[in-house]
């Protein structure tokens, strides 16, 4: 009865049984009502082999479709560079705890402090925290935190260019929070300044939330909304997509006071949805308002700079119902995965992943509205590496027959809409492919 | 363990001009520039410049400075510490499953959405439930799905009054904060000397009020609560649902299943019962399972088979939302799942009994030195309320401190609330009884030392990489970001 | 006039003005104060609620009001300072209150009962 996994012997297991006073493993669950006790093996398969599991795991591959990436809508196909995955598989990190035993968790706690810095750069805020689940889970924390932070009032304005996914989740965790989240309209692909004007003098807000590059893959232009919102008394949170903050205007520059969402866009694998890496950022003033946990410097009894987490007072472990939030861990791994992804690319790295994006982009809309048969839906909005285009074919049309030769053109976002995204991976050649694709299709 | 290299940051080493990365390129014309200047960064962000070799090495440096699973023994109660196989991490990175985008047509998923049912069924066997969703990142957002099903219910019957949930004053601290996040007043209820809970003291707070009981079974001393049939059954009487935190779940594999106790609505952290990595703080996941008739509530979307055995994504409108982009952290599922495989029904019947078996085995070695509070057997964890002899001084702080000097992690300590010096221990099935003796050992010879040398206790840690960290200047302090540390 | 909560506040009482603090046995208690998480003025407490927080670097204590109030100001001091908490519980009050209800002041203690009350919840 033993398993690659156990290390007991029979010999073992009987001796030890003998030093806790009993003959047999049952009798350790003496305590448990007999009729609760499971008098059954379970329904599961048995013990598989190594090459067994890789064999299972293999079919299921097979069931699966790897796509040249055309899709975005907040998870972008970019290279992950073999340092990464080298470097995350040393089980000194990957088998760790949290680091509650600062004298031998320095490897986690430093490279959570590299990757605050690094946020707090990209960003342009002041602090961020160990990082959290994704951008969505982020972004509704972020909604939790305006808040707090406002004490008595308790409404939250949402952009309706923001993100759906990221909207519906905000919109789980205000509804059984007790929250009310209003949505400013949207005028022609960006956030009605009008609409946001109109329903911060309606008062009671907490938090506004917009998004950059919005939905649409529009680069919306901010100016004048912090001052606006700050007036109302409220919170302004942008939720950005993390890479392209390397190039764009950055929360901090447009006034905002907290930045959050994901950043999978620093070369994460897709996944099918993670796990991703969230991400929040804020101002000093606002630090302790601020959920999850942080890492801080200090110094050991030898006079050493050293790492630990701090301002710990504030999260549930502690606090327990008045905490900042729930959250009890961070992305630990994924933020790893960010550190040494910024790390390895530096600024002059991130700028070129956008730059190329931005040329594939605009290059694929330029053809593709050449052939006579898609248009872009907001033509006169900025956009940077992802667009909104109009298709005089049903979109499914193209998603299904650009499935056929190894691409995943976009994402549908109506019967006649195609979100699509170009990164560094798509080559030349695919991209050509994708118009061909296009222009074999009827009208 | 490297001292030399500890606390460099990757910034000291950066030289302008170094580039780490090489990318492909499409050879297209233009670039960012081109953007109105007003959208664009005002200011360049100050990220490292490094080659590879430089980086490669600062990190694996930063990992020597770090104890994992495979570096030694984690006593750590309520944490589950146990070996992470490493085909599991192979079987997560396969292209054909990582390559996958969420956005994706099902029809080209179908292999993941496989997986995702699979691991969802095997889920429901053990934990005795209808159904599981795999969608919550973690245990702590597991809880919070869970008690937003469980808001969803009572909504659904037009119940709004049900706004308060009881909760074991030796409960971990995430249940009352997941509590409060779902809008949700915590109550606590007090547990027996015993360290059960009270079904006393539980009846008089069971009204029209109270959305849930939230346990743990066994509790955070390791005790399994054996008035479970009576406490669900006055908690059902009450029109509340029984929530399963399943925190402490292992012990209980191949034993007794939540849904079986009478629990309605539970959470599995993947992360310590079905061993995906616990990655220095996360990713983890934190499936939740309903029992039959609460299906409809959970999280959108659920992964549904169809009579043809193909898979879809379904939406439903009585659902309490979205809690997650999509699927939850897929990759540590996959871990699960496979981790599910190679045990195999008859070894997963095994691993909780051989978890209790550690458990009782370091309790009955140690009682005669450190104070055991409740003299019962234990499952998977046990807690001493310090060492018997408290003359010395020596704190269960400074005895966590000394294990860390002789290659051991710490056991986690001053939890449960419940008593002054709680030092709470859980070996998991997948530790050796060589291992074991060793840490017995150690804790007799720290035990020993309390008495003849107290100093050297009080005084540990001694050869960790860093000693005694100053936390008081941290938070009064915060230096949080590198740009701090320069100011 | 002083006056203590079994929770370990204490209102120092200047006419309708009522100075709030954490008594020093808490202070002791909690260990060095690293913030204090405060209401501003203008806001209301009332006495049984909590009205803010003191943290040390492992422990947090609610703040519960001794009495009702409106906060006439907030010690600003401890913004920068928190350990002023340490140095001196009594002299470092956390808000100034106009009190609503002198009558409130009944159910708390006074310095004698304080003192044996704290020397109980010591054993």
């Amino acid at each position: 009865m033993t398993h690659r996994y156990f290390p007991h012997t029979e010999a073992d297991i009987q001796e030890m049984l003998a030093r806790c006073g009993m003959k047999a493993l049952d009798e350790l669950y003496s305590d448990v009502p007999e009729e609760l006790k499971l008098k059954r093996p379970y329904q599961l398969p048995e013990e598989k082999s190594e090459k067994e599991v890789r064999d299972f795991f293999d079919a299921l591959g097979r069931k699966n479709r790897t796509l040249t990436c055309f899709a975005g809508a907040g998870y972008y196909d970019h290279y992950a560079p073999a340092v990464i995955p080298s470097l995350l598989s040393r089980s000194e990190f990957l088998t760790a705890y949290t680091p509650y035993q600062p004298e031998i968790s320095q490897g986690t706690l430093q490279y959570i402090f590299e990757y605050q810095s690094m946020m707090t750069q990209l960003t342009g805020l002041d602090v961020s925290n160990a990082s959290m689940y994704d951008g969505t889970t982020a972004t509704a924390e972020a909604m939790l935190m305006t808040v707090a932070a406002a004490r008595k009032r308790n409404r939250v304005l949402v952009s309706a260019t923001l993100n759906p996914d990221v909207r519906y989740v905000v919109m789980t965790y205000a509804h059984y929070h007790g929250v009310k989240v209003d949505t400013i309209a949207e005028d022609n692909g960006v956030t009605d300044l009008k609409d946001l004007e109109a329903k911060l003098a309606e008062g009671d807000v907490a938090g506004v939330i917009l998004a950059q590059p919005n939905f649409y893959g529009i680069v919306e232009d901010f100016t004048g909304v912090a001052d606006m919102i700050h007036k109302a008394k409220a919170l302004m949170v942008i939720n950005a997509v993390a890479a392209d903050l390397a190039v764009l205007r950055t929360p901090g520059e447009w006034g905002a006071d907290i930045a959050c969402g994901d950043a999978q866009s620093l070369g994460m694998p897709l996944c099918y949805g993670g796990p991703y890496l969230g991400y929040m950022c804020t101002t000093k003033a606002l630090i302790r308002k601020m959920p999850g946990r942080i890492v801080g410097a200090t110094t050991d009894a030898e006079g050493r700079r050293v790492f630990v987490l701090t301002l710990q007072a504030r999260e549930q472990h502690i606090r327990r119902d008045k905490a900042t939030s729930n959250i009890c861990s961070n992305q630990g791994l994924m933020a790893l995965y960010a550190t040494i992804y910024m790390g390895l690319m530096g600024n002059a790295g991130l700028r070129d992943v956008a730059n190329q994006g931005y040329a594939g982009a605009h290059w694929l809309a330029k053809e593709l509205e050449a052939t006579g048969k898609m248009k872009l839906t907001f033509p006169d909005r900025p956009f940077l590496n992802e667009m909104v285009m109009t298709t005089s074919f049903p979109a499914k049309a193209l998603i299904d027959e650009a499935i056929e030769h190894g691409i995943l053109a976009g994402v549908r976002i109506a019967d006649d809409r195609l979100l699509i995204a170009v990164t560094e991976m798509q080559t030349r050649a695919q991209l050509e492919k994708y118009v061909e694709i296009v222009k074999s299709l009827k009208a | 363990m490297n001292r030399e290299y500890y606390g460099k940051l990757v910034f000291e080493l950066s030289r302008p001009g170094r580039r780490g990365y090489k990318l492909p390129s499409n050879h297209l014309e233009g670039n960012v520039e081109q953007l109105p200047k007003d959208l664009l960064r005002q200011e360049a962000p100050e990220l490292p410049e490094v080659d590879e070799l430089t980086l490669v090495r600062h990190y694996t440096n930063m990992s020597n400075n770090n104890f994992g699973v495979d570096t030694g023994f984690y006593p750590l109660g309520s944490c589950t510490m146990k070996y992470n196989p490493k085909i599991n991490d192979e079987m997560a990175t396969l292209r054909s499953m990582a390559g996958l985008h969420p956005k994706q047509p099902v029809a080209t998923t179908q292999g993941a959405l496989e997986a995702y049912y699979i691991l969802q069924r095997s889920l429901s066997e053990i934990g005795g439930m209808a159904e599981f969703t795999l969608n919550p990142y973690a245990g702590a957002q597991g809880e919070l799905t869970g008690l937003m099903v469980i808001r969803a219910y009572h909504e659904s019957r037009g119940d709004s009054k049900r706004v308060k949930v009881i909760v074991p004053d030796s409960a971990h601290g995430t249940n009352p904060a997941s509590a409060a996040v779902a809008g949700l007043k915590v109550v606590e209820v007090k547990s027996l000397p015993d360290g059960t809970v009270d079904v006393e003291a539980l009846r008089p707070l069971l009204d029209d009020t109270v959305a849930a009981v939230m346990m743990t079974n066994p509790n955070t001393v390791g005790i399994f609560e054996y008035n479970i049939p009576e406490i669900a059954k006055i908690v059902h009487e009450a029109g509340a649902l029984m929530y399963y935190d399943g925190a402490n779940l292992n012990p209980m594999l191949g034993k007794a299943r939540p849904g079986d106790m009478g629990f309605d609505v539970m959470h599995i952290n993947l992360h310590k019962t079905f061993s995906t990595p616990h990655g220095g703080g996360g990713p983890g996941a934190g499936p939740v399972g309903v029992r039959a008739g609460l299906e409809k509530f959970l999280p959108n979307p659920r992964v549904v088979r169809q009579d043809d055995g193909s898979y879809k994504l379904v939406y439903d409108k009585d659902s309490l939302g979205q809690v997650s982009c999509f699927l939850g952290n897929f990759a540590v599922e996959l871990r699960a799942l496979s981790y599910i495989l190679s045990l195999g029904a008859e070894g997963l019947m095994l691993a909780g009994s051989l978890a209790t078996l550690n458990a009782n085995y370091i309790k009955e070695a140690l009682r005669d030195l450190y104070l055991l509070p409740i003299d019962r057997v234990c499952k998977h964890e046990f807690v001493f309320d310090g060492l018997i002899d408290k003359s010395t001084g020596v704190t269960t702080l400074n005895i966590a401190k000394r294990l860390l000097d002789h290659g051991f992690h710490a056991p986690t300590i001053y939890f449960p609330l419940l008593f002054h010096e709680s030092l709470m221990i859980e070996p998991t099935e997948t530790e050796s009884r060589e291992t074991l003796d060793e840490f017995i050992a150690v804790m007799r010879d720290i035990a020993r030392e309390a008495k003849d040398t107290p100093e050297i206790v009080k005084e540990a840690p001694h050869n960790t990489p860093i000693r005694k960290p100053d936390d008081t200047q941290a938070a009064l302090n915060p230096v949080v970001t590198y740009k701090d540390l320069k100011a | 006039m002083i006056y203590y909560s079994p929770t370990h506040e204490y209102v120092r009482v200047d006419g309708n003005i009522g100075y709030i603090g954490i008594s020093d046995y808490a202070q002791h208690a909690l260990g060095n104060v690293v913030y204090v998480d405060m209401p501003e003025q203008g806001d209301d407490i009332t006495a049984g609620e909590d009205f803010g927080a003191v943290e040390s670097v492992k422990a947090a204590s609610d703040l519960i009001a001794p009495v009702s109030g409106a906060v006439i100001e907030a010690n600003e001091l401890l913004i920068d300072n928190p350990g002023l908490i340490n140095k001196d519980a009594l002299a470092n009050w956390i808000i100034k209150v106009e009190l609503t209800d002198p009558s409130e002041l009944e159910g708390l203690m006074d310095e004698a009962a304080y003192k044996a009350f704290c020397e109980k919840e010591a054993h």
